[in-house]
């Protein structure tokens, strides 16, 4: 038994910028996480995950705020390095960005590793915006890893004709490899949301 | 999914995904029902902040953003606790916050309200909660402003808050109403909440105990998170 409830979730509404991601936008006030997870040296194979979020007609959101959460190359999660000083690992695995005019949105990161239990490499995400009073969360996968995809406790207890909506496909472009991410809130492509 | 090891989204406590009473609900939302999911080490680990995130005056929104003078309005002080549904204290956790000045009006670029701009308000903040929960801002009291969902639709005065908790599964984004506002029964994102006990929670009331003397009105708003479940899971 609960002895206290839940304080109710509402919108992020569409002005969060400068609070949340001020640096993105250019405004005076320093963020705690921006769209560049990795800088050189960070071990890893060093990727760019882009993608556009579209509402149910097929209109970019102009004004959602993407926010990852990620291991690193071995598969660690960066809470579980905290010293005692409360000092944080050198990749902090958290990534934030708005989305611009045409719904776009993309990530400087690594490519996480396997955290175990059988799950294949996929990185948490959740989705706000204006309109979003309760925000959304999915995954992204890797398409690239077929056969860990295929064993994901997660991915198979998702029908397999939605099971693509989180599965980034790779490109290899001149500055590395981009993994390409989309969002639908709602339509024949929605994507898959879970109940965390 | 009862072993999850962090509890549920409370849906008497949360607004439906859509309501369509706020227009904009109505496309940015599922409509297939969510997935239930296992949470995994993805959902039960979380950000965490080493304390040189904060600054110095990140909880002062009266002074970060300051250029020559105090800005104009109705200075306050906001404080509170985390908690989680069992009533323990959140500690270290960031919140950040932001808001429209004292005349209603956003700095965001997009924002077009016919109220003047502050130079010495930013409206954005932040502060570690300490290892009892306790968080604490000073500000100064945001105006209500129009936005166009509906004829003269008026936002109730408030404060945006976000949270991550612990963990990314008890990640929080709301907003802080300030006792009495008279537009609350014509708002649709307040009352997309549909507990009337529920929407109290967001309420923050004032009191003249921690009110400072010849110095600002005090406001107190607790925020509850999910908890874990009593027996942790382990496999
Ligand atoms: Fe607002």
């Amino acid at each position: 038994m609960t002895t206290l409830k839940q304080t109710p979730s509402q919108t992020l509404g569409p002005f969060f910028a400068y609070g949340l991601t001020p640096e993105q936008y250019g405004y005076a006030h320093r963020g705690i996480a921006g769209n560049t997870l990795a800088v050189p040296g960070v071990p890893g194979e060093h990727v760019r995950i882009e993608g556009r979020i579209f509402d149910g007609a097929g209109a970019p959101i102009d004004d959602a705020m993407i926010e990852i959460w990620q291991a690193d190359t071995d598969g660690n999660y960066a809470d579980a390095d905290r010293d005692e000083a409360g000092s944080t690992a050198a990749f902090s695995g958290f990534g934030r960005c708005g989305s611009d005019d045409d719904g776009g949105f993309w990530f400087v990161t690594i490519k996480p590793g396997a955290i175990g239990d059988g799950l294949a490499p996929h990185i948490g995400v959740i989705v706000q915006a204006r309109g979003i009073l309760n925000h959304a969360f999915t995954r992204i996968y890797f398409a690239d890893e077929a056969d860990a995809n295929g064993a994901d406790p997660v991915l198979k207890s998702v029908p397999e004709n939605r099971r693509n909506t989180m599965i980034a496909a790779r490109s290899e472009a001149p500055a590395g490899p981009v993994y390409r991410f989309d969002i639908h809130m709602q339509g024949d492509d929605e994507t898959v949301f879970f109940d965390v | 999914m009862t072993n999850n090891p962090y509890r549920p989204r409370d849906w008497h406590s949360h607004p439906p995904s859509i309501y369509p009473d706020y227009k904009s609900t109505v496309l940015r939302n599922p409509k297939k029902p969510l997935i239930p999911i296992r949470q995994s080490l993805t959902e039960i680990t979380g950000p965490v902040y080493g304390h040189d995130a904060v600054g110095p005056l990140d909880h002062d929104l009266t002074k970060n953003a300051a250029k020559n003078g105090e800005p104009i309005g109705e200075r306050i002080i906001v404080t509170g606790r985390v908690l989680d549904e069992d009533g323990r204290p959140v500690p270290n956790t960031l919140i950040e916050i932001w808001q429209a000045n004292a005349a209603g009006r956003y700095i965001h670029v997009k924002e077009v309200h016919d109220a003047p701009l502050d130079p010495n308000f930013l409206g954005a903040g932040r502060f570690m909660t300490d290892e009892s929960g306790q968080y604490r801002f000073i500000t100064i009291k945001p105006g209500s402003y129009p936005w166009g969902n509906h004829v003269n639709a008026w936002r109730p005065a408030h404060i945006h808050f976000s949270l991550f908790g612990q963990a990314f599964a008890t990640r929080l984004v709301t907003q802080m109403y300030f006792e009495g506002d008279p537009t609350f029964a014509y708002d649709p994102i307040f009352n997309s909440i549909p507990d009337e006990a529920a929407r109290q929670r967001l309420v923050a009331n004032f009191s003249m105990d921690l009110t400072e003397p010849e110095w600002a009105h005090a406001y107190v708003f607790d925020i509850v998170l999910r908890g874990r479940h009593a027996t942790p899971m382990e496999d």
